[in-house]
């Protein structure tokens, strides 16, 4: 105990003094240690401690792991790694590989028992903690809490009253109330320490929280409450999860089926083929990027800038296609439309895969689109968070078009009233053309998000054409507010199952939910009334 | 109906495809047992349950045709019904192998001995007696299509929300039976069939009989649907098909009309899967893929809807094409010229092969009959209208 | 007298709405057992939608419907209340243009609906009569055989008509019967609805003013969803209100 307390104090007095410590100093401090026995050790210790210098770190370390030699030629002291019979030497400060292949005998241990052991974790654990840099203090302190040793608890409070920053301050309370409920510690501080980790609030309390139920007292009475307000606390954030997976699942089955939603709620068409624009977008991905991977590949991070438009273009200019060469001669025939499509898919599929294989190709993140931040205890991605984003905008942009310009008018034109909006001077088969077009080129677009998260092979398409096709159902035709509300709802459904009933299964329930809700409502969440409908 | 059927008169047609179906029956199996390999009309021995698995895809083409062309239900989850008719056959054959198996579990089929199942799942019993796994063929494509078909129909989905439906039905289905732990093979399906009521699987002579069997089923099928359209049941159907509204207007509770065509559909597929079964050897989940449901569309869309005979023309043509192409050098087109059929189809022959053929046919007879049109009473039922239009169950 | 009870058809209040349009706006109308009765009215008044909403099609967003004093009609559908004995004509004739006159006349017969019955009974010497008598009614016997679809828009609309009659209904609702046909089929055809009036209730929705005047019964004028007048023809073209509708403000 009081070695401790001189190194806290040894500590605490070099934080005013500590920024000057030179390097070389640490090293003189470091080859005194194969100096002397035991005790000249601990002082040594202490001494290397006070400097604050995080460059001692490794070698306490070593040390304390029973792998710090000194050669006996020059009594420098240094690193070891026992390879086969003999060793290699590390520069303790620099981690340099000195010399090799040295026989036992030239090297002497510098010997560790518990107490110096004890003594260099300390050390270890004061130099991290009251390091200048925050970020060593961060994560200093949280590996504290995780290791909730009880003979840290002084050094804890030490570096908690230094402590400025309040995020590290808060972890420090924290390691403390852990080490705290692991130690002898009086009742009443057990106690209190459980209410800090109640605070916390997350599975790392819960397993410190949860052995305290047995005792009985007021300890397990504080610790069985506590534990069951986590758990609902948990439990909600796992709903939040479920919620932003569902949202983030809604966004792409809204960009999926949004285009379907347009060609069949304008045209009255179901493109079987819808799902190859998506897997077409996808490959349009695979293509931008290789060719930057090929040719500049300082481009990549804009890559997807580049993909979107181009797919938008791609898919559109083959569902225009798809429009004047097939479909404009079934128009009336929505079942020979659905079958002369369903062949369109099968060839677009079959192209693919001659061309570009049948396996699945890579498509990259962007650096900006890669990594996660948290919001409490729900992680978010930034691929997928870009996805909803992009979705929306779409959604919105669509709605723009729709709405205020004079395509859009025709467009709907054309869905209210064929015969009327040609007798009116619309050239209907242009806007057919070009509503088809439209469609597949969001699709398209699709396709990119897509392949962020999705594997890129001739199947992609297929996986999502079931999925589009229920949105579009129960959401309902001739509405683009049905397409989101249903693509959101059948996404946070479906997720919402996933835990409780497997992705498999949860998947059948939606199918069976709304195979059942059809029954109660034929055309949709949002379907338009009216007798022109009916009919 | 039977009373319509014979008053409607011995159409030559309906006789001739019944005809030629039960000399298939008799004649296939004969040149292939009792003819000599080197004979040139000897049928070599792979053709038997190649043409049998044929014979059963054309039962489940007619099975389609009956309420799409009859009924103007297009049905793209009726690989489902034909799946479960074949699992239940699947099944019956498994429960026969015994103690043959690799694992010599007298009551544990294989793949249930290695996921370390201790007795047999509920729904596996009974399955040991042919009686029984016959009546499940029917039953349970029968129920599903039941309870299915009454939700549909009675909140009155039609055309293609129904259709994609159907498709949501199967989709959920193969999901399901992919699944280990469902009891039914999981991925790898119900394989390495032993023998069928005693008689060895792979024998010539039983898959003779099972070829013939196929045969006689198909041709019974046609004479049922024949009858059904004939009758005032047929006529209600058709009524339905062209125009919902005025049958329900009439008085028709159109919904059961339908549930009982789609119900009976739905086992004659079963049957179909059962007859399927035994001759390729395996049922896996697969068949319950949304696309095969899909393909088998376009069989009957390639025969033609409007007569019975077209799905089964259709059926035998695709697939006899299928196999050609899958089998030579063409082989990675086949994708392709399936494509091409659905399109090709859709554009260029809405009526199907058989359609376009009744079609000219009827043209033909009717300029011959046109001097004796001018009282306006035709000499049969065969007329159609200058719009081309055929009367569909009147040409057969 | 309870007019509800009484009457055989029996509309008050009905309102029905679509997307915020109000195609029937408190419409209150009470026809009597075995009377012919005109309904006309300018477009978009709402004449359809009241036959929609008698025949089940459509459900009124508020008000009573019953039928033979005692069935409310805003609980059923179109094939119960046929069957109930409301039969429809259409304004555009519908009939089944891929079957043959006869069939279309013999799917009509009153009676044998269930599909079981469908399947196993046919047609019988009695059902045979009746349809060569509908057939001698609306004069298309040589006809029978031909498909109904090649038939004249004037023949489909008498043959809808006779298959309204072989139902038998209690009721008989015309939409348009005069639509696009000749003068003397119109003659014609004001006939034929008079003769079956003699029998039968009907309710006539009608724009052709020379075929109402022929008929000769009460008249009630419909505009933007409700009653503007009833009596003669000569009473509702007098009366203001209805001449500043059809001859506009």
């Amino acid at each position: 105990m009081r070695i401790i307390f001189q190194i806290a104090v040894a500590a605490f007095l070099s934080l005013a003094v500590s920024f000057s410590a030179h390097a070389a100093e640490l090293r003189d401090l470091v080859n005194s240690l194969g100096e002397g026995g035991y005790k000249d050790t601990e002082a040594q210790i202490a001494a290397i401690a006070a400097t604050g210098d995080p460059a001692a770190a490794p070698v306490l370390e070593a040390f304390e792991a029973g792998a710090v030699y000194v050669r006996k030629s020059d009594g420098l002291v240094f690193i070891t790694e026992k390879v086969g019979r003999t060793f290699k030497l590390i520069d303790p400060l620099t981690g340099e590989i000195v010399e090799e292949d040295v026989a036992s005998g030239a090297i002497e241990k510098v010997r560790v028992n518990n107490r110096l052991r004890r003594a260099v974790r300390s050390a270890l654990g004061a130099l991290t903690l009251m390091s200048p840099d925050a970020t060593t203090r961060r994560e200093a302190a949280a590996a504290t809490f995780q290791s909730a040793d009880p003979d840290s608890i002084e050094l804890i409070e030490t570096a908690l009253a230094a402590e400025k920053d309040v995020a590290i301050a808060k972890l420090l309370r924290e390691a403390r109330a852990a080490a705290v409920l692991k130690s002898d510690r009086p009742d009443e501080e057990k106690v209190e320490a459980v209410t800090v980790i109640a605070e916390r609030g997350d599975r790392d309390s819960l397993s410190l929280l949860l052995p305290l139920t047995a005792i009985e007292g007021p300890i397990g009475t504080s610790a069985a409450s506590a534990v069951s307000t986590i758990n609902s606390q948990l439990a909600l954030w796992d709903g939040a999860q479920n919620v932003w997976y569902g949202i983030s699942l809604g966004s792409v089955l809204l960009l999926a089926a949004i285009g379907l939603a347009i060609t069949f709620g304008v045209m009255g068409v179901i493109n079987m083929a819808h799902g190859e624009m998506v897997m077409l977008g996808a490959y349009t991905t695979f293509v931008v990027q290789e060719l930057i991977r090929n040719n500049a590949p300082w481009m990549f991070d804009s890559s997807l800038f580049i993909a979107v438009p181009l797919a938008f273009l791609v898919a559109g200019a083959v569902g225009v296609a798809i429009e004047r060469g097939i479909i404009r001669f079934l128009y009336g025939r929505p079942l020979e439309t659905l079958l002369a499509t369903w062949g369109i898919s099968l060839m677009l599929q079959q192209a693919v895969r001659t061309i570009f294989g049948p396996t699945n190709r890579q498509v990259g993140t962007p650096s900006w689109m890669s990594g996660y931040f948290d919001i409490g205890l729900v992680q978010i991605t930034y691929n997928r968070l870009a996805i909803v984003i992009f979705s929306l905008i779409v959604f919105f942009l669509l709605m723009v078009v729709l709405k205020r310009t004079p395509f859009g008018l025709k467009m709907r034109a054309v869905t209210q009233n064929r015969p009327m909006a040609s007798a009116m001077g619309i050239r209907t088969p242009w806007v057919d053309a070009l509503t088809f077009g439209l469609g597949s080129g969001i699709a398209g677009m699709a396709g990119v998000a897509l392949s962020q998260i999705d594997n890129v092979s001739p199947n992609l398409g297929q996986s999502y054409i079931i999925d589009s096709f229920m949105v579009v159902v129960f959401g309902g035709v001739g509405n683009l507010w049905g397409t989101l509300v249903g693509a959101l709802t059948l996404g946070i459904a479906n997720k919402f199952l996933e835990p409780y009933a497997g992705a498999v299964l949860g998947k059948i329930l939606v199918l069976v939910f709304i195979i059942l809700f059809i029954q109660k409502r034929p055309r949709g969440l949002f379907a338009l009334r009216g007798r022109a409908v009916e009919a | 109906m039977i009373a319509t059927f014979i008053r409607n008169g011995i159409d030559r047609s309906w006789v001739l495809v019944v005809a030629i179906l039960l000399a298939t029956a008799v004649i296939v199996p004969v040149l292939n047992l009792y003819t000599a390999a080197s004979n040139p009309l000897h049928v070599p021995d792979y053709a038997v349950p190649l043409v049998g698995k044929y014979l059963s895809f054309a039962l489940l083409a007619l099975s389609v045709g009956l309420i799409w062309g009859f009924c103007g239900i297009l049905s793209l989850g009726h690989g489902a019904f034909f799946a479960l008719g074949g699992y239940a056959m699947g099944m019956y054959l498994m429960r026969q192998i015994g103690s043959r198996g690799v694992y010599g579990d007298p009551v544990l089929p294989d793949f249930m001995v290695f996921l370390n199942w201790p007795e047999l799942p509920v729904a596996w019993y009974g399955f040991q007696y042919f009686p029984y796994a016959m009546l499940m063929v029917v039953l349970v494509p029968g129920a599903l299509a039941f309870v299915f078909g009454w939700f549909a129909f009675r909140s009155r989905v039609t055309g293609v929300y129904l259709s994609i439906i159907t498709q949501a039905m199967t989709f959920a289905l193969m999901l399901g039976f992919f699944r280990n732990n469902l009891g039914f093979g999981g991925n790898n399906g119900l394989t390495d069939f032993k023998d069928i009521l005693g008689f060895n699987i792979q024998a010539p002579e039983t898959r003779a009989a099972l070829f013939a069997a196929s045969a006689v089923a198909l041709a019974l099928a046609y004479m049922m649907c024949k009858a059904i359209i004939a009758s005032r049941f047929g006529k209600v159907l058709i009524a339905i098909r062209d125009a919902e509204s005025r049958a329900r207007f009439l008085g028709y509770r159109v919904e059961n009309y339908k549930l009982v065509v789609w119900t009976l559909s739905a086992c004659m597929a079963g049957i179909a899967g059962a007859l399927y079964v035994p001759q390729v050897g395996i049922i896996n989940p697969g068949e319950f893929e949304p696309a095969n449901s899909i393909e088998l569309v376009v069989w009957v869309a390639v025969g033609g809807r409007s007569l019975l005979v077209g799905p089964i023309v259709g059926a035998i043509v695709v697939n006899f094409a299928k196999t050609w192409f899958t089998t030579g050098a063409l082989a990675p087109y086949w994708l392709f010229a399936l494509g091409g059929l659905f399109i090709a189809v859709t554009l260029f022959l809405p009526k199907g092969i058989v359609g376009t053929l009744a079609e000219g046919w009827s043209a033909l007879s009717q300029r011959r009959a046109s001097a004796s049109a001018e009282s306006g009473i035709a000499p049969s039922n065969r007329d159609g209208p200058p719009g081309g239009r055929l009367s569909p169950e009147a040409a057969e | 007298m309870n007019v509800e009870t009484e009457t055989l058809l029996y509309l008050d209040g009905v309102t029905v709405s679509f997307d915020g349009f109000r195609a029937l706006n408190e419409l209150s109308l009470v026809i009597e057992a075995g009377e012919m009765r005109a309904i006309i009215g300018p477009n978009g008044a709402g004449k359809t939608t009241m036959m929609d909403v008698v025949t089940g099609r459509t459900r009124p967003d508020a008000g009573s419907v019953v039928f033979d004093g005692d069935v409310d009609l805003t609980r059923l559908d179109e094939a119960t209340i046929a069957e109930l004995g409301i039969g429809r004509k259409f304004q555009k004739p519908t009939v089944f243009d891929q079957h043959s006159v006869w069939d279309n006349l013999e799917l009509a017969l009153a009676g044998r609906r269930r599909p079981l019955r469908a399947l196993f009974r046919a047609e019988g010497p009695k059902e045979r009569a009746r349809i060569e008598e509908l057939l001698g009614i609306i004069r298309l016997g040589d006809q029978r055989q031909r498909l109904a679809g090649s038939l004249s828009h004037g023949q489909k609309q008498w043959l809808e008509i006779g298959m309204l009659l072989a139902q038998e209904p209690k009721l008989m609702l015309v939409d348009e019967p005069a639509a696009g046909m000749t003068d003397s089929e119109t003659e014609a055809t004001a006939t034929l609805l008079k003769e079956i009036a003699k029998e039968k209730s009907v309710v006539v929705v009608e724009h052709d003013m020379a075929f109402v005047r022929a008929l000769g019964v009460k008249v009630s004028v419909l505009h933007e969803g409700s009653v503007l007048s009833e009596g003669t023809i000569d009473h509702v073209s007098e009366d203001p209100k209805v001449i500043e509708v059809y001859l506009g403000r």
